[in-house]
């Protein structure tokens, strides 16, 4: 059943609240993961999980989180990402707002496209909004 | 020589529960020191001991092929002691499993000896929520040694009483 933006994002924050341990004031839109939130690599399993529970969805690995596109030659070159980079996380991240990254797409910067937003959307992309 | 901070497995449900039991007695040091003239079982090593508990379930459900390994510590809540001479139940259930990772929660209760004929009684002592990491899958794509370093055949020892392979299985490849 579709849920309402306001829902999700309520949803997502408390999700966010139990995996980071972080307070409610901390979890905006536009706060990052890493930077904002603090997460560590084994977080983002935990988020996922959470997710799927709070959620009754499948997150299928790889998909809110893409891998293998850092260790790729084809889409990175020195500590940027390539032309096909880019295009391969467009792709692959339709719920990242990349409009900031794509003119300096530093890979160290990667890490700033996972916001709360980011998985706002991917949850919406899933449940559908109503 | 292995930290086992379990005594023996009571229960055993391939791929969804499992009850150990730890005794908890003045012979072992670190009581000594934790703390002196009042020993009390750290909670670091309670929580240890539900990892032992839930990692052995984990890896019992991918057939020990994956290196289990403890990565997050989602929450533990304590709500009294355990001294020498109770025993600690851990009772660990599986929540999820993928190729990836485990997350298991699990509940402590601790139990007195009384005197003959006296009723010993169980209390709870802990909530814990665990997440294990399957370390051949991680997301960094690190290698590491083919053979079963996290558990190895000390670990058979306790499954002997429970599962009808006695965890054979375990000890495949370390004594290649």
């Amino acid at each position: 059943m579709p849920m309402s933006r306001e829902e999700i994002f309520a949803r997502v924050k408390e999700t966010l609240i139990e995996a980071l341990g972080v307070d409610e004031d901390e979890v905006v839109g536009e706060a990052t993961l890493t930077g904002d939130l603090g997460a560590e690599s084994i977080d983002f399993l935990d988020v996922v999980f959470r997710l799927e529970k709070a959620f009754n969805i499948k997150v299928p690995r790889g998909e809110l989180f893409p891998e293998n596109i850092l260790t790729n030659p084809k889409f990175v070159n020195g500590k940027k990402l390539t032309a096909a980079g880019l295009a391969e996380l467009r792709k692959r991240m339709s719920h990242a707002d990349l409009t900031g990254f794509k003119d300096n797409p530093q890979v160290d910067r990667i890490a700033e496209l996972f916001t709360v937003d980011s998985i706002v959307r991917y949850v919406e992309s899933k449940v559908g909004v109503g | 020589m292995r930290w086992i901070w379990i005594d023996r497995f009571v229960k055993f449900e391939p791929g969804k529960t499992a009850q150990a039991v730890k005794n908890i007695s003045l012979s072992e040091e670190h009581l000594h020191d934790h703390f002196p003239g009042y020993p009390v079982m750290p909670a670091a090593l309670i929580i240890e001991g539900m990892a032992q508990t839930a990692g052995i379930l984990v890896c019992e459900a991918n057939d020990f092929k994956e290196k289990v390994i403890l990565a997050k510590i989602t929450k533990a809540v304590f709500d009294g002691l355990a001294v020498p001479g109770d025993t600690l139940l851990f009772t660990a259930n599986i929540e999820q499993i993928n190729e990836q990772f485990a997350v298991a929660s699990g509940e402590v209760s601790v139990s007195s000896p009384r005197s003959e004929g006296e009723k010993s009684q169980s209390r709870h002592l802990a909530t814990i929520e665990l997440i294990f990491s399957h370390l051949d899958q991680n997301m960094a794509g690190k290698k590491f040694p083919e053979r079963q370093f996290v558990l190895t055949d000390i670990f058979q020892i306790l499954l002997r009483d429970v599962l009808p392979t006695g965890g054979k299985r375990i000890g495949d490849k370390t004594n290649e």
